[in-house]
């Protein structure tokens, strides 16, 4: 049964308990040919292990509210909290340090780095954070998500499916309060994109985590239990649906 | 097609680095060429002023007729000279010194090129003479003041005529070293000469007709001149003057060839790189054109068009500012060097719109051209491998036109052969080392932790790439190792070498019996023993059993070369002997007898000479000494350095062949500044001896390599400029990667600091290995330049590897972070957009 996200209801939500709280959010860009608004007062809520899918046409503004929420941009206007961080009172390295912390991501493209072998591309974010022992966490992962015996392949040795596997595992590997994913099946065929959101999914329920995601794929939108619909910059619905 | 092509590409930026490293490539080599032109138009106006213009015409007799008529031809300015032995008078009849000397007479605006350098006391301060001795006045020489122990004010008495002493000539414009020409030298103004009374019938008064002007009308005066020089005259230019001034010349020509075609290379380097990025930033957009239905023709000609126009835009670019460049850089050599800097002329400009095309062709267009290969499929799966051009298509054309290129700079194939050999033999050795040195890394990064770790460990986990990254900055700094630390190296030790061994004192006249006694008055001096040469004057006589005669039996010879000859068959020579041969002469043909004394008299002639005299080894010559005949056999033919300032002989005669005739000896030694009493006391023990005090000549040979030091340096640091762009351009054609790599690390939570520390540690990494492999390289390859190029011994310097090692984290660390600087400015969704889009 569809009903208003947590901005239109009249009870306030305990930021406490918020993974994310997103108000009034606007992005505007200038172009030679005049400014441009790409979103425009966006404003919801998002609580602690939601599963949360951002729908919307293309252009509607999607991946840059994503970009927001995930402190990878800078917003125009509006504020974002996460998990009670205030990201637009926080310099980039602010951002960072948050982003290493709380964030995982997922990419359509992967973004894995090509230099770096499946291993230690899961090992990269625990050790930007400093964690002591980062070897021992990234092998079980990359085991878990079924390429324990692949750690010292690079990715252009890997299809993109297990391409996109080690992007699951490196975002998961920190335990990240919020995962963010952008079209994570966007680049894969059906069938490995549905083996992926099945790993996305058992992965999420397993940590626990917040999982926001982009999707034109209305079968992963499906699996969420929320949605997000963006037209022209403006958030139209938010529907909660039956997962 | 190719048009549309590029102005999008300009559009989107695409083609900023390929563009700015052919302007790079255009502007490093154009500059250098209108500088170098300049330069040695400098140079030979330098060498002509070493003559007093830039062409003279010598006689016996006065020049009339054709040759003084072209001096009056548009664009040329003209003077004379008339010289003549004369006794020269100082003081009264109580205190009277006289002298045997040598008169010149100026005419006005003599010299045409160059200045007298006067003084006012014999240790005064140095200026330059304005113009020539004023009516009434005379200069002196500052030797013949000396001997004659006169100061200025003192009345000079020359023929009839009471001259005032204004100054003493230190140095004369067109001094030709002359050994024996010890005799003080008067300087009066041509317009005092008849009053002297000494013109008369049968004066033994030579005429100089001096001649200087626009290029062309000195090309055209020297035509006309050499068709109708009469008996007894001849024609100098700079051509066949001073053959230690040649030796220099060309020297100096060597090195700026070399600066300039280390700068093709590195310039190509730089279009390789760029090419190679622009290259992989149209693989999507080629896959698309190829899905479109492009054929491979349409991409060629879109392609290889857009790289033609390229080229043209940026050669067009570079050409106009290396034009700048050479003007600033004109402007402040003729300010150092207080001359003036004749203006470039217009081939440069044409040899810059060459080069980058050439450039362009060779190194740009295999990985461009190779895009046609692209697979339509890469529309679909972006992650296909990129389609590189064939290794040896790529490598043939580089080296085809590295050749082509090393060729035309160096000017000569073997110069431009060494250097080809030394470029790819130094690449492969770069490569070699650089592998080396990672596996090194590789080993190291596993003890280091966090951004370090990952900075060091892109160095060694893209190694092939790292391979290529260090040997092409290591290429570039070498070429700057070579070019500063190598060529000051060099240039010093040419220098050292001119100042510490050449003699400056030329003591002729020694006798038999004086031998002894002056090794004795040296030893008692501390100074060296001295290497006495026998002296014996002779006069050439046959020449395999054909008389020479003084005049050729029918008519004037013709060319300018037998007229050379006919002066060499009329002078008196000086032959001397030797067993051993010092290291300044090398033998070229025949065996130099040495230790072992022939039963029959031999001869080892310079090779030089004997090409102008039409001798061969086996030869017969005879020399007519003092009425007796010398017939030898010429078995050896020598190369001598004349710039060794040292003795030498034209004909060498085996020992004990001079036993006999009458001999003086000849020495040169070096007396330290400080001993200023060396030549009076010298003379004051052995009267008869005439010491040359070659000081200033020397000082004037030391200026001329200096000034020609300047030259080289300012060109030099053209290729230094050239370098270090190249290096830049290195650093940018993997800056995708790293933008890449950075904004995911950020995503990721990377912190400025961790990302700076990441990226500075690999360029750092990388410009260690790049300078420690350039400085290894730079000794091997300036070791073999050194030795067989220029004929310098050579030594491994080990500065070398501390600034080739701090030079290369330098340049590489700052350019690096300079040309990443976005990764850690922009937000990270930013960067990945653009990277990935």
């Amino acid at each position: 049964m569809p009903h208003d996200l947590a901005m239109h209801t009249k009870v306030q939500p305990d930021p406490q308990r918020l993974a994310l709280q997103v108000s009034e959010l606007g992005k505007r860009v200038s172009l030679p040919s005049g400014a441009l608004t790409i979103l425009d007062g966006v404003g919801f809520s998002i609580s602690h292990g939601d599963t949360v899918a951002i729908v919307g046409a293309s252009g509607s503004g999607k991946s840059t509210l994503l970009s927001l929420m995930a402190g990878l941009d800078t917003p125009s206007s509006g504020s974002v909290l996460l998990d009670g961080e205030p990201l637009s009172a926080l310099d980039e390295d602010g951002r960072a340090r948050v982003r290493g912390e709380k964030v995982g991501f997922v990419f359509q493209s992967f973004q894995l780095l090509p230099s770096l072998t499946a291993l230690e591309n899961v090992m990269l974010p625990l050790e930007l954070r400093g964690d002591a022992d980062v070897e021992t966490p990234a092998r079980a992962i990359l085991a878990k998500v079924g390429l324990g015996e692949r750690l010292g392949h690079y990715p252009r040795q890997l299809s993109g499916g297990e391409q996109q596997r080690v992007a699951l595992a490196r975002a998961f590997v920190t335990r990240p309060a919020v995962l963010f994913a952008d079209e994570p099946t966007g680049n894969l065929d059906t069938r490995t994109g549905q083996a992926i959101v099945e790993l996305l999914f058992s992965l999420n329920a397993e940590t626990g985590t917040t999982l926001v995601l982009v999707t034109h794929d209305e079968h992963l939108a499906a699996r969420c239990g929320r949605r997000l619909r963006l037209d022209g910059g403006r958030l139209v619905t938010g529907e909660r649906q039956a997962s | 097609m190719a048009w549309r092509q590029l102005r999008r590409d300009f559009a989107a930026g695409e083609l900023r680095i390929l563009l700015g490293a052919l302007v790079l490539a255009v502007l490093a080599v154009t500059a250098i060429g209108f500088v170098t032109d300049r330069a040695e138009r400098a140079l030979a106006l330098e060498a002509n002023r070493l003559l007093g213009g830039d062409a003279v015409v010598l006689g016996d007799t006065p020049l009339d007729g054709v040759v003084r008529e072209a001096a009056r031809a548009p664009g040329l300015r003209s003077t004379e000279t008339q010289e003549m032995p004369s006794m020269i008078r100082v003081g009264d009849a109580d205190d009277e010194r006289l002298k045997f000397g040598e008169l010149r007479a100026l005419g006005e605006g003599f010299p045409l090129r160059g200045r007298f350098r006067v003084v006012d006391t014999v240790d005064g301060p140095e200026r330059d003479a304005p113009g020539v001795p004023e009516r009434g006045t005379v200069w002196l020489s500052r030797a013949g003041a000396d001997a004659l122990d006169a100061k200025l004010g003192d009345m000079i008495a020359i023929g009839e005529s009471q001259l005032r002493l204004s100054a003493l000539v230190v140095q004369e414009p067109d001094a030709a070293i002359d050994y024996f020409n010890i005799a003080p030298r008067v300087f009066l103004n041509l317009a005092d000469l008849p009053a002297t009374g000494l013109v008369q019938e049968g004066s033994r008064l030579r005429y100089r007709l001096v001649v200087a002007g626009e290029p062309d009308a000195v090309e055209g005066f020297i035509r006309t001149a050499r068709e109708g020089l009469a008996r007894g005259q001849r024609l100098e230019t700079v051509k066949d003057a001073r053959p230690e001034m040649r030796s220099a010349l060309d020297r100096a020509d060597r090195f700026l060839s070399l600066a300039a075609l280390v700068s093709v290379v590195l310039a190509a380097v730089a279009v390789a790189m760029a090419a190679r990025r622009h290259s992989a930033r149209h693989l999507s957009s080629t896959a698309v054109m190829r899905c479109l239905g492009a054929s491979q023709r349409t991409l060629v000609a879109t392609h290889g068009g857009e790289l033609l126009l390229l080229g043209l835009i940026a050669s067009t670019i570079g050409v106009v500012l290396a034009f700048f460049m050479q003007w600033l850089v004109g402007n402040w050599l003729s300010g150092a060097l207080k001359m003036n800097i004749p203006a470039a002329g217009w081939v440069p400009a044409v040899q810059g719109y060459g080069v980058g095309l050439v450039v362009l062709l060779t190194f740009g267009a295999p990985p461009i051209l190779a895009l046609r290969r692209v697979p339509a499929l890469r529309v679909l799966r972006r992650d296909l491998d990129r389609t590189e051009p064939s290794s040896w298509l790529v490598g043939l054309a580089g080296v085809a036109g590295l050749a082509a290129l090393l060729w035309w700079k160096a000017g000569s194939a073997k110069l431009g052969a060494t250097m080809l050999l030394g470029i790819i033999a130094t690449l492969g050795v770069l490569a070699a080392l650089a592998w080396g040195l990672i596996s090194v890394v590789r080993r190291l990064r596993s003890r280091l932790r966090g951004s370090l770790r990952y900075g060091l460990a892109n160095v060694s986990r893209r190694a092939a790439t790292s391979v290529a990254q260090v040997t092409a900055l290591g290429l570039g700094l070498m070429a700057l190792l070579l070019l500063t630390f190598v060529r000051t190296d060099l240039l010093d030790r040419w220098q050292v070498a001119l100042a510490k061994e050449a003699p400056n004192r030329f003591i002729v006249n020694v006798q038999e019996d004086q031998q002894e006694p002056m090794r004795a008055f040296m030893a008692e001096r501390g100074l060296p023993a001295p290497d006495l040469f026998p002296m014996v004057r002779g006069r050439l006589v046959a020449h395999n059993g054909e008389p020479v005669k003084a005049a050729p039996a029918e008519g004037e010879p013709r060319s300018e070369e037998e007229r050379r000859g006919q002066r060499r068959r009329d002078r008196e020579y000086n032959l001397s002997s030797a067993a051993t041969l010092r290291e300044d002469n090398r033998v070229t043909a025949g065996t130099f007898w040495g230790q072992q004394r022939p039963e029959k008299p031999e001869l080892s002639v310079e090779e030089g000479f004997a090409s102008s005299m039409g001798w061969k080894l086996g030869d017969r010559v005879a020399f007519d000494i003092a009425g007796q005949r010398l017939e030898a056999t010429v078995t050896s033919l020598r190369k001598v350095e004349w710039e060794s300032f040292r003795p030498n002989f034209i004909v060498l005669v085996s020992p004990g062949a001079l036993a006999g005739y009458a001999a003086s000896y000849i020495t040169a030694m070096h007396v330290p500044p400080e001993r200023t009493r060396f030549t009076s006391e010298l003379v004051a023990r052995f009267p008869n001896l005439s010491v040359v005090d070659v000081d200033a000549l020397l000082k004037q040979a030391r200026s001329t390599a200096d000034q020609v030091s300047t030259v080289v340096e300012v060109v030099f640091y053209f290729s230094l400029l050239a370098g270090l762009l190249v290096l830049m351009a290195a650093v940018n054609a993997s800056q995708d990667e790293r933008l890449l790599e950075g904004g995911v690390m950020r995503v990721l939570g990377g912190s400025r600091r961790q990302l700076r520390l990441a990226q500075a540690s690999e360029f750092a990494a990388i410009g260690l290995l790049s300078g420690l492999t350039a400085a290894a390289a730079a000794s091997l390859l300036a070791g073999v330049i050194a030795t067989q190029v220029f004929g310098l011994p050579w030594q491994a310097d080990w500065r070398l590897v501390g600034v080739g090692g701090g030079l290369g984290v330098l340049a590489a660390v700052s350019a690096g972070m300079f040309a990443t600087r976005r990764v850690l400015d922009a937000p990270p969704s930013v960067t990945l957009r653009e990277v990935q889009g």
